[in-house]
């Protein structure tokens, strides 16, 4: 099950990355989204995959989900919703600003 | 007692909530906001002399015990650096008023600029890496926030660039963390720190080492990762700029310098070496940027390229008088870049630009400000007394012990042609004949220059009192050296 998460995980990666080296700014906007779910996924599979257990710990109870990686996960999704909507009032405004979504338009050399 | 730790970041916190919702009634919120800095600041002091006293605080949240709470460790170097972070926002909450226009101060910029030190100084004072993540992120979505206010054409372009690269280095940091989690089962440092020297630092750890050197240097603008930092840090108003160039790249040096003397130092002859190099090329490419351009805002921002290789300089060559070098560079820079960055911001106001070959006499105009800037450019080069020459000389000092004379001559020689790219702005813009096209703005200039000479003031103290600061940084160097130190306090085994 851990590789079959991981692989997955690698794929939102790559699939992330991809559309991060893209020109279009909606693109890289979704490919940074990608990526955040990759880090999700690879945490909760990095603190070992477990069925049946509950996730609380107990006196007395031997068979337990590490509660620890869901809470990193749980805070780490909550930053990178907020980041995600910002990111996107923040492409839409600059590409209204610079009438552009092109991220070649968008270098900004004139005040070199 | 131990709740101590806590307020340097809880503060700044309230004060920003609070400060929201005064937001209409701007001269209510100068007033809070510079006395709630303040406050901040005596208290920070205080922590200090406290943790000199009776050393390092550590605070374990919710009464839980230390591996398994998250916990807050304010040991002399992070609570040195939460004093400097002090300083520098009240010599910013002073300048706000005359730089920012009105819409900004009233569009809750107190409020992002409280949430951005309240950040900065739980990224210090965290002793969970987990924890470190997530202050770094309340200091980048503050800074996000700051960066947009204003929201001009050039400003909008550039910030895009600036989260971009920032998110992407924060979705690698908790990559890394996870990676980290599978291996040693922790997120706590002390705790890490233990398990990785139990385990020897196998070749597994040494690569998620390098992992975080990359997310720390991504942040930290280390080359060859540094392309992101020169433009976005110039396009919003100077007080921010100040505030990104004395803080942000400086959370990113001190996570470095956390991580690598406290758990990844069993392999020093790969990692630290590789730092060596790192800062060789860091420190050239960030001179010849700052040679490259005529905007002169442009060119401090490239002068703190430099700086952070001086700073990962010291951490690579791992010894006492190198590692005191890069804390006793860390406070210096922090309080010079800020001053500089108020200084040009100053200088691009007053003249109406901050192209380099459109302005020129300006001395006649503002002496004080003319002599200010030379004075700082003596700093920032590190022309003794000075508080850069302090530093420099420490890990000029630690390069000779391990003798690494490559990386002391380009060290030597970076600093060099920093001193050429500041004089050049001095002899071009301030020396020359008088422009009498300038409308002199006596008032603002009086405004202006107060901050930046209580800044200064900091720079020259730690120059000329260095004898009154050195036994406290060698303190925290030998500490540093001693990663047992650290875990001991923590864990108390």
């Amino acid at each position: 099950m851990e590789i079959i998460m991981s692989i997955l995980a690698g794929i939102l990666f790559t699939t992330g990355v991809y559309n991060l080296l893209q020109k279009q700014l909606l693109r890289i906007v979704i490919g940074t989204a990608l990526i955040s779910h990759g880090a999700h996924l690879f945490i909760l599979t990095m603190g070992k995959l477990k069925r049946g257990a509950p996730p609380i710990l107990e006196y007395g109870v031997s068979e337990y989900t590490d509660p620890l990686p869901q809470a990193l996960i749980l805070t780490s999704i909550v930053i990178s919703f907020g980041v995600t909507s910002f990111l996107l009032v923040l492409a839409y405004r600059a590409s209204k600003e610079n009438n552009t979504d092109n991220m070649d338009q968008m270098r900004g050399t004139e005040n070199e | 007692m131990s709740n101590l730790a806590v307020l340097p970041i809880v503060i700044p916190l309230i004060s920003g909530i609070l400060l929201a919702l005064l937001h209409k009634k701007i001269q209510l919120v100068r007033v809070l906001a510079q006395l709630f800095t303040g406050i901040n600041l005596v208290v920070a002091i205080y922590i200090m002399y406290v943790v000199q006293k009776n050393g390092s605080i550590i605070l374990e949240s919710g009464g839980w015990d230390a591996p398994y709470s998250i916990v807050l460790v304010a040991d002399l170097l992070s609570i040195l650096l939460v004093v400097t972070t002090n300083i520098v926002a009240l010599a910013c909450v002073f300048y706000a008023p005359k730089s920012l226009s009105k819409q900004q101060e009233e569009f809750y910029f107190y409020t992002f600029f409280f949430m951005l030190i309240s950040g900065v100084s739980g990224a210090f004072l965290t002793g969970d890496l987990f924890n470190l993540f997530v202050f770094f992120e309340v200091l980048l979505m503050a800074s996000y926030a700051l960066i947009v206010l204003g929201g001009g054409k050039v400003q909008l372009r550039e910030s895009i660039k600036y989260v971009l690269i920032n998110l992407f280095s924060s979705m690698l940091f908790v990559t890394t963390i996870a990676f980290l989690y599978s291996v040693v089962g922790t997120v706590n440092m002390a705790q890490i720190a233990q398990r990785v020297q139990e385990v020897d630092q196998k070749g597994i750890l040494t690569t998620i080492a390098i992992l975080l050197f990359f997310v720390f240097g991504t942040k930290a603008a280390l080359f060859p990762l540094y392309y992101w930092l020169p433009k976005p840090y110039i396009v919003p108003n100077p007080v921010i700029s100040a505030l990104f160039g004395a803080l942000l790249t400086k959370v990113g040096i001190y996570a470095i310098l956390r991580v690598f003397t406290l758990i990844f130092v069993h392999d020093t002859d790969f990692t630290h070496n590789f730092f060596i190099w790192i800062a060789g090329f860091t420190l050239i490419f960030g001179a010849i940027g700052a040679l490259s351009t005529n905007n002169i805002k442009l060119v401090i921002s490239y002068n703190i390229i430099p700086a952070v290789g001086f700073m990962i300089m010291g951490i690579g060559l791992y010894n006492e008088a190198a590692l005191s070098g890069t804390i006793y560079y860390l406070v210096h820079d922090m309080i010079i870049k800020a001053a500089l960055f108020l200084l040009v911001g100053s200088v691009a106001y007053l003249a109406g630009t901050s192209d380099l070959r459109k302005i020129k006499g300006l001395i006649h105009h503002y002496p004080l400000l003319g002599w200010l800037f030379f004075l700082s450019a003596f700093v920032l080069a590190g022309i003794p007394p000075f508080s850069g020459f302090i530093g420099k000389l420490l890990l000029l000092q630690g390069g000779l012990q391990n003798d690494e004379v490559v990386i002391v001559i380009i060290a030597l020689l970076s600093s060099l042609l920093i001193l050429l790219s500041m004089i050049r702005i001095f002899v071009r813009g301030f020396w020359g004949e008088k422009d009498e096209s300038i409308r002199v703005d006596k008032k603002a200039a009086r405004a202006f220059t107060m901050p930046i000479v209580f800044l200064l003031f900091f720079s020259v103290l730690l120059g000329v009192g260095a004898e009154l600061f050195y036994p406290m940084i060698e303190n925290i160097a030998a500490y540093l050296l001693n990663p047992e130190l650290y875990i001991e306090s923590v864990l108390k085994e």
